[in-house]
């Protein structure tokens, strides 16, 4: 690693600062709290919404949240009837920009398998049980699209705030292996 | 203009907060960076990135990797030298000869002080 870092920086193929910079801004900057804003103002904004499911990428957009690894994202919407769950069955495809950088079991090759296979037992291991006449639409992420659950607004939270909603949304609920947070469970 | 403000327009500061940590290692999030940087500056493109740490992936778990998420960012890297080297920016043997002069530096250096390159006792 120090090797390699060693020639790439004596080539001129990456730059120092440069270095320190993504280090930094993926470690602090650029966390799961950029999709939850974009999930809040869906919410509350129907027209925004409209726009993040017909254009993911456009809306995201919108909000300044422009990346490398952004740049093809399809958000796709739980309802009564569909809960959706992302997974990358060939490596881990994950819209860093939106999300941040992958939790370490997202890159796991059971989390990776499993997902597709049984995502039901997925879920369940996430705590998540779902009513058995929901569907789970299992989507597989690829290095041109990736994908961000747009949640279910949670009950109770009428006339809130975006950045409250915000509050509320979990980087899980936008992989589709968690829910928002209920009213009153959480900070 | 300085390369941390080209970063910063490509990256604009957000207003955002992290849930728990992304990468168990500091060096993954150096690898992690490096790979984005040499992107960035042209070395590849992002769908060359893609597949070849598919393949990597896959040949690991061919090979027995029981692939857990543990051994991620060594894919990673083995899949940067491969990119590295096959785009003809460093050789094999260069890349051996500034590991071993690594290695060299880091039992040269007594414990408690940074390692760094010049330590190397070959290094002229």
């Amino acid at each position: 690693m120090r090797a390699l870092e060693t020639v790439l920086l004596a080539k001129g193929y990456v730059d120092a600062d440069a270095l320190d910079l993504i280090v930094e801004t993926y470690e602090t900057k650029i966390g799961p709290r950029c999709g939850a804003q974009v999930v809040a103002k869906a919410w509350v904004d129907p027209a925004y919404k409209q726009r993040l499911l017909a254009d993911g990428t456009s809306a995201v957009a919108e909000l300044s949240f422009a990346g490398r690894q952004g740049e093809h994202l399809k958000v796709v919407e739980n309802t009564d009837a569909v809960h959706n769950l992302v997974v990358c069955t060939l490596c881990s495809c994950y819209p860093w920009p939106v999300l941040g950088l992958p939790p370490v079991w997202y890159k796991s090759a059971p989390y990776r398998s499993r997902a597709v296979i049984d995502p039901r037992g997925v879920l369940a291991d996430f705590g998540v049980t779902l009513p058995s006449d929901k569907t789970i639409r299992v989507w597989d992420s690829t290095a041109e699209i990736r994908y961000l659950v747009l949640p279910q607004r949670p009950a109770g939270t009428e006339g809130w705030s975006e950045d409250r909603l915000a509050e509320l949304v979990t980087r899980d609920s936008m992989i589709g292996t968690g829910l928002p947070q209920s009213v009153g469970a959480g900070a | 203009m300085s390369p941390s403000t080209d970063m910063l327009k490509l990256l604009p500061a957000l207003p955002c907060d992290v849930e728990g940590p992304v990468f168990r290692e500091p060096w993954e999030a150096q690898a992690f960076a490096l790979a984005v940087d040499a992107h960035a500056k042209g070395l590849f493109t992002w769908s060359e990135w893609a597949t070849a740490l598919s393949a990597q992936i896959r040949a690991a778990q061919l090979a027995g990797d029981p692939d857990t998420g543990e051994t991620y960012y060594q894919h990673w890297l083995a899949t940067l030298e491969g990119l590295t080297i096959s785009k003809g920016a460093t050789s094999l043997a260069d890349l051996k000869q500034v590991q071993s002069a690594w290695d060299r530096a880091a039992r040269a250096t007594p414990h408690g002080q940074p390692i760094v390159l010049e330590n190397d006792p070959l290094a002229s």
